[in-house]
């Protein structure tokens, strides 16, 4: 016979103020199998607690039922409180009767009866709850960053000196990221490569990091502390221990015009290239797209002067395959093109170019060696226009978030161009300037106060030519929106920054939830903005939304720390709530029939086969068996089962429907239903 | 339109004219609007005092003349209210001193402000003449000046009979330094400011 324990909370007024919980508490007193029911103020103060203990010791409770808030709020409490007292905390649960009572009705008898009703129900679960222990699940302590740009870098680097192991995966050729491109960095205009290119290096020679560059993740499946991954590393047509990285293959490629992807398509590249002088590794790849051989057979230059004999024309793209316990990502985002705006003329005239291509003719690596010329025909620009928000804060065209690092960086090129070209003309047309963060204002004040760049306020309309100079067509709204026109010899659009291109394939392969604009999404917007709804999974950088450096540094530093705490311990706790098949005593061993329509059903591929033998190993039957660590407790294979063989703990089919009965079976005359 | 307007920071711009003759930056103005917010003229001004320093940010001939010959820098009272709540300490009252003196110099002054210069003119006869206010001899000039020869002639009795009225000039001792002042500044301005 059940021992239960009932305590109303009142929660305060929350729930007292509505309903009548000592008539709530004297009406489960009467419930059979209920051995002690009170009401108290607050139940998760601590002595509400100590009530609860107290009754447990002194009335050998079998079962406890808090009449009180969400479970999702003190659930965890309730039941610490009971295990304190000696009993299984899975035989305490909570009727709700603040969110699904209380808050949402007016006072009177029939909110209360329907408080009575919630807490009959739950002391109906509760008899018939069994006692679980927690599963332990062990971690491996390998950690997968996905994306070698400044987050993904500095995640690496943080995990590894923390002593643990860390594969990063980088889809392009070089790790580095859009801060490698970059020319100088805001607020204090340093050169982005001097500080970036020491720690491409340290994770190139960390004893803990693994690099895989030029390479995908192909699948991924497991849960937190216990993912299996597999990395496509792409064919590089190199043997990699064999290159020597001097380059002569590059110098002696005969296909030279490819657009360079480094310098956004302002510079070329041969087609087995090195992305940029300081990549890493500093090993060549051959773009199998434009490389003469692979298209028609014939060349092969690179392989005559290849001095080690590197080249391997018949590479093939390699599987590898790694146990890791928790994955960062940090693929990063991309700018929107500029083709998104056919009335700046972006594609259609040469001298409009998008902020990452003024980032290249800005940078000393780049096509221009630092020198402001526009593409056309190389001349120094004696007037620039920068607009600003082009594409952000547009919901006509489908962008209305603001993308952050766009003032900045626009306020950066008209200071770097008035530096570069003396008596050069710089405009900005903005609409607001958002400069939040440390030093960005006064940068912003200094590109105007010392720099002399004039901001315009006002959203440009169109950009056209006429003789040979391109006309910018705005108006100054702080004039009373005169119009404004300027004759232009180079534009610059401050393009929106978007996700990267295989955003959300990426998180549909991952298990993770994105945004509307395929921006992966935090867990909490700002408590838990690192984390993932997937456990294991974390975020840096810009993947989550428009990122500056510093922002990215330090939430990649966050989700290191948050690997590092999930390393820290040998196993992990988990909920016992989980599906089992159940078994029986021969001839039968489990109702279990092996159709497996369980195994299809499952969304966490948790469903595997046991074969169940006799003692000379011939096979009797084979059942479905559910892996603790994979299982997330969805109930979805219970609901497949054609054999009721696999049940919910927790949430078994016997407490389900006595629940259900419970309400049904109201004792009282006047219940009507 | 003013396709060239926004060119000519480093050529003689009235924005550079005004930084290089009274060191009073323009283009620090953010354009927060406190100034026009807290002007207690602003209402019978064309321009409000913010817009006057966006005018000239954004410079060029067709916004400079607006300034120029705008009634706002005349109906400045010079009570410095935007210069002591401005954040980024923008002395507009200097600014509009200066720019009152080259309008008169141009010869753009606004058609509007001409009793305005009118009393400025009064005024500053009655202080080179006799080193202070001459109450009298001004009410006389300027009404000389203007032609408004019954305005506020009902308030002369009380005036007098209260002792505001002295018929004879007061003179102070410093009179030719005084002058030398006048002479100077005159010579300094290109024109006399009479």
């Amino acid at each position: 016979m059940s021992r239960i324990g009932v305590f109303i909370c009142h929660c305060g007024e929350n729930i007292g103020a509505t309903v009548d919980c000592e008539k709530v508490a004297a009406a489960a007193a009467k419930i059979p199998g209920v051995v002690h029911s009170v009401d108290y103020k607050y139940m998760c103060s601590d002595p509400g607690q100590n009530m609860i203990k107290e009754a447990i010791r002194e009335k050998n409770l079998t079962g406890v039922v808090v009449g009180a808030c969400s479970p999702r709020m003190h659930e965890p409490t309730f039941r610490r409180a009971c295990e304190e007292a000696g009993l299984n905390p899975f035989l305490c649960e909570m009727a709700n009767i603040r969110e699904h009572c209380s808050w949402v009705h007016e006072k009177g008898d029939p909110t209360t009866e329907k408080a009575i009703d919630l807490v009959r129900v739950i002391v109906e679960k509760v008899r018939r709850n069994k006692p679980l222990v927690p599963i332990k699940v062990p971690v491996t302590k390998t950690a997968l960053v996905l994306g070698g740009g400044i987050a993904g870098i500095q995640a690496a680097l943080d995990i590894a000196n923390a002593g643990h192991k860390v594969i990063m995966v980088e889809r392009s050729p070089s790790i580095g990221g859009h801060m490698s491109q970059l020319s100088e960095t805001f607020p204090t205009l340093d050169c982005s490569q001097c500080i970036l290119t020491p720690r491409m290096v340290e994770v190139a020679r960390h004893a803990n990091i693994t690099l895989h560059t030029y390479s995908e993740i192909e699948s991924i499946e497991g849960f937190i502390g216990n993912f299996k991954v597999k990395i496509r590393k792409k064919a590089r047509s190199i043997d990699m221990k064999a290159c020597t990285g001097c380059g002569l293959c590059s110098q002696k490629c005969p296909t030279r015009k490819i657009p360079s992807e480094f310098d956004a398509g302002l510079g070329t590249r041969p087609a087995i290239y090195v992305p940029f002088p300081q990549a890493v590794p500093n090993k060549p790849v051959i773009d199998r797209l434009n490389c003469t051989y692979y298209l028609k057979g014939k060349c092969r230059l690179c392989e005559k002067v290849c001095p080690t004999q590197a080249i391997r024309f018949d590479q093939e793209d390699e599987i590898v395959e790694a146990d890791i316990g928790a994955v960062v990502l940090a693929t990063g985002f991309e700018i929107k093109h500029g083709d998104f705006f056919p009335e700046y003329g972006f594609g259609k005239f040469k001298d409009v170019i998008d902020g990452m291509q003024f980032e290249r003719l800005a940078s000393a690596s780049g096509p221009t060696l630092g020198e402001i010329r526009r593409p056309s025909d190389g001349k120094k620009p004696e007037t620039v226009v920068f607009i600003a928000c082009a594409g952000s804060r547009d919901p006509a065209k489908g962008i209305e978030y603001c993308s952050k690092i766009c003032c900045m960086y626009t306020a950066k090129h008209a200071m770097l161009y008035r530096h570069k070209v003396h008596g050069g003309n710089a405009y900005i047309f903005y609409m607001d300037i958002r400069a939040g963060g440390k030093m960005y204002e006064e940068f912003v004040r200094r590109a105007i106060e010392e720099d002399g760049v004039k901001y315009v306020r006002g959203r440009v309309s169109r950009v056209y030519e006429r003789e040979g100079k391109l006309i910018v067509q705005g108006a100054d709204t702080l004039l009373g929106a005169q119009p404004v026109e300027i004759e232009a010899d180079m534009v610059v659009l401050a393009t929106a920054a978007v996700a990267n291109d295989g955003a959300e394939e990426l998180a549909q392969k991952m298990h993770v939830s994105y945004d509307a604009h395929k921006f992966f999404a935090e867990a909490h917007p700002k408590l838990k903005p690192v984390e993932t709804n997937t456990a294991g999974i974390f975020l840096a950088g810009a993947c989550q939304a428009p990122k500056d450096i510093p922002e990215s540094v330090a939430q990649a530093s966050g989700a290191a720390s948050k690997v590092g705490a999930l390393f820290s311990q040998d196993e992990l706790t988990r909920e016992p709530v989980i599906a089992v098949v159940n078994r029986s005593a021969p001839p039968l061993y489990s109702t279990c029939v092996g159709c497996f329509l369980c195994q299809a059903a499952c969304p966490y591929q948790a469903i595997e086969r046991e074969e169940i033998r006799t003692r000379d190993g011939k096979l009797i039957k084979t059942v479905a068996k559910v892996n603790p660590g994979l299982c997330q407790g969805c109930g979805t294979c219970v609901a497949v089962c054609r054999t009721k063989a696999i049940d919910l703990q927790g949430f078994s089919n016997e407490q389900v429907f006595a629940e259900v009965m419970a309400l049904l079976d109201r004792s009282e005359p006047d219940a009507g239903i | 339109m003013s396709t060239d307007a926004h060119h000519d920071k480093a050529t003689a711009s009235l924005a550079g004219a005004i930084l290089e003759q009274t060191g009073v930056p323009v283009d620090k103005c953010y354009q927060c609007g406190k100034c026009s917010a807290g002007c207690p003229l602003a209402a019978d001004m064309d321009y409000p005092p913010s817009l006057i320093l966006r005018m000239l940010q954004a410079g060029g001939p067709e916004l400079e003349e607006k300034v120029l010959r705008s009634y706002t820098i005349w109906v400045c009272l010079t009570c410095e209210t935007c210069y002591s709540r401005c954040p980024m300490e923008i002395d507009i009252p200097v600014m509009m001193d200066y720019l009152r003196h080259e309008s008169l110099r141009l010869g753009m002054t606004s058609p509007r402000a001409k009793d305005i210069i009118r009393f400025h003119r009064s005024f500053l006869d009655s202080i080179k003449y006799t080193g202070r206010l001459y109450e009298v001899g001004l009410v006389v000039d300027y009404k000389a000046r203007s032609m408004h020869l019954l305005q506020d002639v009902k308030l002369a009795p009380k005036m007098y009979f209260k002792g505001k009225l002295n018929l004879i000039p007061e003179t102070i001792k410093g009179l030719p330094l005084i002058r030398r002042i006048f002479s100077r500044s005159s010579k300094a301005g290109g024109e006399d400011a009479r």
